[in-house]
């Protein structure tokens, strides 16, 4: 058995590209390991980060969910189950684009990515570490909702509407890191808190997160439809058992051609911002 | 005398080095060690940024085992050359290798370490976290504890970056620099903005990595710095190589020795004498400018057997490297702050 796994093993490692044999995959996988840590270590002992990233959304479910919205429906769901889909959306968005966006811009500012430029990081395993600790947060303002909504809003769904909630929306809030790299290039680190403040909350509220699709403005119900935000709510209102208005493939789709466009800007902001220092 | 490149020189440089025989900027001296090999070197580089020539056909050679201080004004291409070597930016044209590889190269990255001037880390994460993390980017770190006893910060390991002194904050960043086990380090101005004391701290730091035979490059305003620390300057101004030479041998294009005693010796006198450049009183203190101190204080004690308070300085760095760099009053000025 050991021997036939070795064996295996041996042509598989000796026909890798030369750069695995030249670096470990085992010291890559502990960088990776350090590296995540420090992402969340850092944003942790930072208030400023934790504090709105998790305040915000479960505020709002609080003020507009318990306090106003409780004994009201929407079509087939309770408001209360409804605002958990949104606010939801609303939040892993948030973690995303502060974590990628604020946090880069700031680290760019202080000089700490250009170090870290200098050493041999692979980029990559920086960008994953801090997509990975954009997820942990997600889930955790996640797992914050859900408990206010099941244990103060009455929200009862059966264990695999949860689960699968809250994988869609951290796998969905994916895009917007690549939306938040793309900024955290461009933006210098004093103006990024302020451009992606402007984008996420006038884009939160024009695809529906805070109040529902179905109340909104002629105007915003039309805009709705093309921004990202309303396509990860519409899927999550799906699970909650919401009337949803986007198919899967639709939102899936447009998702998935946000992320490119994003990444490609991301890129070419990265490279810019690579080329421009001196 | 010597005050700008010779171009002729420059141009015998670049046909490479002949050891032992190595011409140098400053007539009749030889600099560099004969027989070490050149580890990291700007070869014919030019950089523009924009319209702005950051550096202008510079040749740099970095040989194992020195400590190379690049000295200059603001903006005379110090940093652009240390971000090149580092492979942050590549050349317009000519060429650069750190180690035997291009320095962008992983190869390179992994035998080299770096202190940037405006590079601050984030402020919530522990002594220990920024050096556990970093250590691990490279194949052949030493241990963190050993690291951190050359960068002076044992006892500070549960510290908060943001918590730290300003010279605490900057050995921290020494110790990103070393936690590699770098063979060559580049440090960009490392003590700017630190008081007196932990500019010698960080000193004694940067020498025990030279005295265990690591390569050091560092720029520096502090010509104080280069002067304790290398054990070769090269000035640069305007993107160019203006001159290099041991810190006695830059320091030999000052204006001459500076004298100072109480005499009743007359200004007049003391002026004819050869060799004296200036001669200025101020009440019973008499000051002069000599190319060479030894006549003339001989002169001074025969003439008046009781002068008293007799100093003798030659003139340090900041008058060589003033006159080295002239023709450029904005910068001189910086050159001496």
């Amino acid at each position: 058995m050991n021997a036939a796994t070795e064996s295996l093993n041996a042509p598989d490692s000796s026909s890798a590209p030369v750069f695995h044999r030249r670096a470990p995959r085992r010291r890559y996988l502990r960088i990776f390991g350090l590296e995540t840590r420090a992402e969340l270590m850092k944003m942790v002992r930072m208030p400023a980060f934790v504090v709105p990233a998790f305040a915000f959304p479960l505020m709002f479910y609080a003020l507009f969910g318990l306090a106003f919205g409780r004994g009201q429906e929407i079509g087939p769901v309770t408001m209360l189950g409804y605002l958990l889909a949104t606010y939801g959306a609303f939040g892993v968005i948030g973690a995303n684009l502060f974590s990628f966006g604020v946090g880069i811009a700031v680290e760019r500012g202080q000089g700490w990515m250009l170090l870290k430029r200098a050493m041999p990081l692979p980029p990559l395993i920086h960008f994953l570490a801090r997509m990975v600790v954009g997820m942990v947060f997600s889930l955790l303002i996640l797992v914050g909702l859900f408990a206010l909504g099941g244990f103060f809003g009455g929200v009862a769904l059966p264990l695999p509407a949860w689960v699968k909630l809250a994988a869609w929306l951290t796998v969905g809030g994916l895009p917007f890191a690549a939306f938040g790299l793309f900024f955290g290039y461009l933006c210098g680190p004093n103006s990024a808190p302020a451009v992606i403040n402007l984008l996420y909350l006038p884009l939160s509220f024009a695809s529906g997160l805070w109040m529902p699709y179905e109340v909104l403005p002629g105007f915003f119900k039309a805009l709705a439809p093309w921004l990202p935000a309303f396509h990860l709510a519409q899927q999550g209102l799906g699970i909650v058992g919401a009337e949803t208005h986007a198919s899967w493939t639709q939102s899936i789709v447009y998702l998935s051609a946000f992320t490119v466009v994003s990444l490609v800007a991301g890129i070419a902001a990265y490279r810019r911002d690579q080329e421009s220092w001196g | 005398m010597l005050s700008v490149v010779d171009e002729a020189l420059t141009d015998e440089r670049q046909d490479g080095t002949r050891p032992g025989n190595e011409p140098s900027m400053i007539p009749g001296t030889s600099i560099l060690p004969g027989g070490a090999p050149s580890i990291a070197r700007l070869d014919g580089v030019t950089k523009y940024y924009g319209k702005v020539t950051a550096l202008d056909q510079i040749h740099l050679d970095i040989r194992a085992g020195e400590v190379v201080g690049l000295l200059g004004p603001n903006g005379a291409g110090k940093t652009t050359a240390i971000h090149l070597l580092l492979g942050l930016l590549r050349p317009t044209t000519g060429m650069t290798s750190t180690l035997g590889h291009e320095p962008w190269s992983m190869a390179a990255r992994t035998r080299t370490g770096a202190m940037l001037q405006i590079a601050k880390v984030p402020d919530t994460l522990t002594v220990r976290e920024h050096v556990e993390l970093t250590a691990s980017y490279y194949p052949a770190s030493p241990p963190v504890q050993e690291t951190l006893a050359h960068a002076g910060l044992t006892g500070l390991e549960t510290r908060l970056f943001g918590r730290l002194s300003g010279g605490q904050k900057q050995r921290l960043m020494f110790a990103l620099a070393i936690c590699g086990g770098p063979e060559l380090l580049f440090l960009d101005e490392p003590t700017v903005g630190l008081d007196v004391e932990a500019r010698r701290e960080l000193w004694q730091c940067i020498r025990r990595m030279a005295d265990a035979g690591r390569t050091v490059l560092l720029t520096t305003h502090h010509l104080e710095e280069a002067d304790a620390l290398a054990s070769r300057i090269v000035v640069i101004d305007h993107g160019r190589v203006v001159a290099e030479g041991t810190p006695e041998q830059i320091k030999r294009h000052a204006v001459g020795s500076h004298i100072r005693c109480t005499t009743r010796i007359e200004e007049a006198t003391a002026a004819g004498w050869p060799g004296v450049s200036s001669v200025e009183r101020s009440g019973a203190t008499l000051r002069l400018v000599a190319d060479q101190a030894e006549p003339v204080v001989r002169r001074l004690l025969d003439l008046d057997a009781e002068l008293a308070d007799l100093e003798v300085k030659s003139a340090g760095l900041e008058e060589a490297l003033v006159s080295l760099t002239h023709g450029n009053d904005n910068t001189s000025e910086e050159v001496i702050a």
